[in-house]
C-alpha cells in the first residue's frame, strides 16, 4: 500500500491485514516503554488544513511511539485564501524532505490531489464528508475488540450520513468485513442517493435499536439548523437522540460508540455516554495503534517489527 | 500573404447544408469563385492540399469565454482566436462574464479592437444587467449599435423573474436576443458537481437536474408571456431537452445549444477530484448525455457551442470546490462530434456551423453553403485522422481540458478567414 486516500479503495484482506497489525501496536502501547525504533530516520508531516485536535493528538503519539521524526504544517482557515495553490504547498513540504503527509481539509478530495503531486506517501486524515479512513479501521478494531468480529453483526449508524466523512468510512469498513449496517436518519440528513451504498434505510430509530448489536452516532452540528436542515436540535434529540429510554431497546450486550467530540445532551444522552457500554474511550485509545499501523505498513520496511512488538 | 491572393483547396469533399460532392473550391478576392470537380491552379495560386478531407463553411461558436479583459493570464482574445481557428471555427461569440463586464459600450469597443487583426473573426455578446449583477438592465440599444445581438449574463442566470420579463420585452422590442444561463441559485447554491449517486458517493455537495430545468420551465413561461426569442445556453439534462423540445412544438421562438463535454463525459468522472472536471453546468448521468445526443439527432438542440472556458493552472490546483467551473473546448469540439455523434457530416455542419450561425445573425458571413460568391469562411477536416490531445499543446494559454491523453479522430487540416488561410496543415499562420 503506497497511500492510505480511503476505505472504498481498500479490500476486506487489506483491512484485515491493518487490524492485525494494530495488534501487534496496542501490545506495544501498553509496555512501561511504550516506543519502538520502527521508524527511526523517517519524518511524518501534517497538512491540516481545518481544526482538529483529537486526530492531530492521536497521529502525533502514533509517529512518536514509532520513533519518526514531525513536521507539522498547520493552516488557519483564513490564511489558505492567501493565493498559494494547493499543489505549491503539497510540494514546498514534500521538499522538505518527508516520507508521509497526512492530510486533514474540509474539502473532499484533497488528499487524493496530493498524492498524484508527490512522491511521499499520503494519508487521509478527513477530507470533506469524503472519508476518515483511520476513524473506521479505529471503529472496526473496537468493534472487534468487544464482539469478537465484524461479521454477521448488525450495526446501527445514526445521524447527519449525508455530511458525514465517518458515515462513509463506515459504512465501507462494516460492509467489507461482513456486519451489516442500517442507516438511520432524519430524511434530510440522507445523501441525495444511497445507489450503491450496501446499506438498509431507517427513519424510526426505536424500530431499529432492539435488533443491533452496535449503535453508532454521529455528531450533529449546530450549522445544520441554520441551513433548515432540521428544525430544531430539541426535534432531533427526541427523535434520533440515543436517551437513557431508548438504551433500555438495546440488548444488554450490545455497545454504543461516537467518533467525538460528543454533545452530550444533543445526539446522546450524558448519563448514556458514561454507561460502560458506551466504548468512546476505547475508539480513543485504539485510535493511537491503529494509527501506528498505518503508518507503519506505509513505511516500515517490514524487518523492524519482528517478533518484537 | 494578403487576403487578395488566389488559393485553390484541391481534392476535396465539400460538406455543407445541401450535401456532399467532390469538388474543388477557388477562392479569390475573399470570396469563393468556383466549385468544381478538377479545377487546375492558375499561375501563382496558392494551393491547399484536401485530400481524403471535408471542406465545410467554418465554425460558429456562440459560447467562447475569452477572458479578456481582465484574465489575460488564462487566455487572451488573440489566443482564443487562435485556438478556435485551429479548431475550424472563423466566428466566436465572446461572453460577457470579463473583469470589467462586457456592458458598456468602452468595453464592447476594447473587445472588438482586440478582436481585429486575429485568427478568427471575433464577435462580443453582452450582459442583459450591468456587472451581470442581475438588479439594472445594461443600454441594450446602444450596444446594439456597435454591432451586439445577443445579451446574456452567462457565468449566471438572471435571477429576478421580474427584471427578466422586462429584458425579454425590451430585447424584443430592439429585434435582440437574449440568452440564458439556466441555474437556479438558491437551489444550486453550494454546490459543485451534479447531485446523484456520485455526489453521494464522493462527499462532494451537489446540485441538482432541477436547479437547471427550474430556469429552463421559468424562461419557457416567459417566452410565451412576452413573444421574445430566448437563447437556453449549455443545456446539460434529459428535463431541459424534453422541455425545450415540447416548447419548440408549442410554437414558441426559443432556441439551445449543447456543449461537447454534456455530450461526451458523465460525473462519474468527478470521482478522481479532478478539478479539470469541474464545469458549470456540471457533467450529469448516462442518461443525461443520451438525451442530449438525442436530441442534437433530432433537431431539439439547435446547435453545439463549445462554453471554452480557460482557466490557468494553478486556478485548477485548488481543492475540487475552491477550483473555479470551465473547461477548454474550441480545438475539441469538432473532433469529439465526428468520434461521439453518429451523424452525417452534412448534419454536424448544421450543428456547428450553418445553425449557430443563424441563432448569431451572422449566416451572410458565416455557416453558409459553400459555393461562388460567398464569403471564404472555411475549414478542411480530415474526418480519419487520430491524435492524442495534450493541454499543453493547445493554443490556448490554458490547459485545462478533461480530454488529456484521449485519442479522437478528426483533424482541422486548414482554415480560410475570408480567403485568407489562418491555419495551414494544422499549424496557424498568425
Amino acid at each position: 500500500m503506497k497511500h492510505l486516500l480511503g476505505v472504498a479503495d481498500l479490500s476486506a484482506a487489506e483491512i484485515d491485514h491493518l487490524l492485525g497489525l494494530t495488534d501487534h501496536f496496542v501490545e506495544v502501547t501498553r509496555r512501561r516503554m511504550p516506543k519502538v525504533p520502527a521508524l527511526q530516520g523517517r519524518t511524518v508531516s501534517w497538512l491540516f488544513y481545518e481544526d482538529s485536535t483529537r486526530t492531530r493528538l492521536s497521529f502525533e503519539q502514533a509517529a512518536k511511539r514509532l520513533s519518526a521524526d514531525t513536521l507539522s504544517f498547520t493552516v488557519s482557515s483564513s490564511s489558505v485564501r492567501k493565493g498559494e495553490s494547493l499543489r505549491d504547498t503539497a510540494l514546498t513540504i514534500e521538499a522538505m524532505g518527508v516520507d508521509a503527509i497526512v492530510v486533514r481539509h474540509r474539502s473532499a478530495g484533497v488528499p487524493a490531489q496530493v498524492a498524484r503531486w508527490v512522491s511521499a506517501s499520503v494519508i487521509n486524515a478527513g477530507d470533506g464528508w469524503h472519508e476518515h479512513p483511520t476513524q473506521a479501521l479505529l471503529d472496526c478494531y473496537t468493534i472487534r475488540e468487544h464482539l469478537g468480529s465484524l461479521d454477521g453483526h448488525r450495526i446501527a449508524i445514526v445521524g447527519d450520513i449525508a455530511h458525514s466523512r465517518v458515515a462513509r468510512s463506515d459504512v465501507w469498513a462494516f460492509t467489507k468485513l461482513g456486519a451489516e449496517v442500517t442507516v438511520v436518519a432524519p430524511p434530510t440528513l440522507l445523501p441525495p442517493s444511497l445507489a450503491g451504498w450496501p446499506v438498509r434505510v431507517e427513519v424510526d430509530l426505536d424500530r431499529v435499536l432492539p435488533d443491533v448489536d452496535v449503535v453508532y452516532l454521529l455528531r450533529m452540528q449546530q450549522e445544520r439548523m441554520t441551513e433548515a436542515l432540521i428544525p430544531s436540535l430539541r426535534e432531533y434529540t427526541a427523535r434520533w437522540g440515543l436517551t437513557r429510554r431508548r438504551v433500555e431497546l438495546l440488548d444488554e450486550k450490545a455497545i454504543v460508540m461516537h467518533p467525538g467530540p460528543m454533545n452530550r445532551g444533543v445526539e446522546i444522552a450524558a448519563d448514556v455516554a458514561d454507561l460502560s457500554r458506551a466504548v468512546v474511550i476505547d475508539q480513543v485509545r485504539n485510535g493511537v495503534a491503529v494509527r501506528m499501523a498505518v503508518l507503519y505498513d506505509l513505511l516500515g520496511s517490514g524487518s523492524d517489527l519482528g517478533g518484537r512488538p | 500573404m494578403s487576403a487578395r491572393q488566389r488559393v485553390l483547396i484541391r481534392g476535396g469533399r465539400v460538406v455543407d447544408g445541401s450535401g456532399e460532392r467532390v469538388a474543388d473550391v477557388a477562392i479569390s478576392d475573399g470570396r469563393i469563385a468556383a466549385v468544381e470537380p478538377n479545377l487546375e491552379p492558375k499561375s501563382g495560386d496558392r494551393v491547399l492540399d484536401a485530400a481524403g478531407c471535408l471542406v465545410m463553411p467554418g465554425l460558429v461558436d456562440i459560447h467562447t469565454h475569452l477572458r479578456q479583459p481582465g484574465k489575460e493570464e488564462a487566455e487572451t482574445i488573440e489566443t482564443g482566436a487562435r485556438a478556435a481557428a485551429l479548431g475550424g471555427y472563423t466566428c466566436v461569440l465572446a461572453m460577457p462574464n470579463t473583469t470589467p463586464a462586457i456592458d458598456s459600450a468602452g468595453v464592447v469597443r476594447e473587445v472588438l479592437e482586440l478582436g481585429q487583426g486575429t485568427c478568427c473573426d471575433v464577435r462580443t455578446s453582452a450582459a442583459i444587467t450591468m456587472g451581470r449583477a442581475g438588479e439594472q438592465l445594461t443600454p441594450m440599444a446602444e450596444l446594439a449599435e456597435l454591432g451586439v445581438r445577443f445579451f446574456t449574463d452567462d457565468g449566471n442566470g438572471v435571477q429576478d423573474v421580474r427584471l427578466m420579463r422586462r429584458a425579454m420585452e425590451y430585447a424584443n422590442g430592439l429585434g435582440l436576443t437574449l440568452a440564458q444561463h439556466c441555474e437556479d441559485e438558491a437551489l444550486s447554491a453550494g454546490g459543485h458537481m451534479n447531485e446523484g449517486e456520485v455526489s453521494a458517493r464522493i462527499g462532494i455537495p451537489g446540485v441538482p437536474a432541477e436547479a437547471e430545468e427550474l430556469m429552463v420551465m421559468r424562461d419557457i413561461a416567459l417566452a410565451r408571456l412576452t413573444g421574445a426569442r430566448v437563447h437556453f445556453q449549455h443545456l446539460s439534462t434529459q428535463g431541459s431537452v424534453a422541455m425545450v423540445r415540447a416548447a419548440k412544438g408549442g410554437g414558441l421562438h426559443v432556441t439551445c445549444e449543447a456543449t461537447p463535454h454534456h455530450f461526451t463525459l458523465t460525473d462519474e468522472r468527478c470521482a478522481s477530484f479532478d478539478p479539470v472536471f469541474k464545469v458549470n453546468p456540471p457533467l450529469r448521468t448516462e442518461a443525461d448525455v443520451a438525451a442530449v445526443r438525442a436530441g442534437l439527432a433530432d433537431g431539439s438542440i439547435d446547435c453545439i457551442a463549445t462554453d471554452h472556458a480557460p482557466h490557468a493552472p494553478e486556478a485548477k490546483e485548488q481543492p475540487f470546490d475552491e477550483a473555479p467551473p470551465g473547461m477548454l473546448g474550441l480545438q475539441t469540439a469538432l473532433a469529439l462530434a465526428l468520434t461521439h455523434l453518429a451523424l452525417a457530416p452534412a448534419d454536424l455542419v448544421g450543428l456547428l456551423a450553418a445553425r449557430p450561425a443563424a441563432i448569431l445573425g451572422v449566416e451572410d458571413i458565416h455557416g453558409g453553403p459553400v459555393e461562388s460568391g460567398r464569403p471564404a469562411n472555411l475549414c478542411v477536416v480530415d474526418p480519419a485522422a487520430t491524435w492524442v490531445v495534450s493541454g499543453t499543446k493547445l493554443a490556448s494559454r490554458s490547459r485545462n481540458t478533461p480530454y488529456e491523453g484521449m485519442k479522437l479522430t478528426g483533424q482541422v487540416r486548414h482554415t480560410l478567414l475570408w480567403g485568407e488561410p489562418v491555419v495551414v496543415d494544422a499549424e496557424a499562420q498568425r
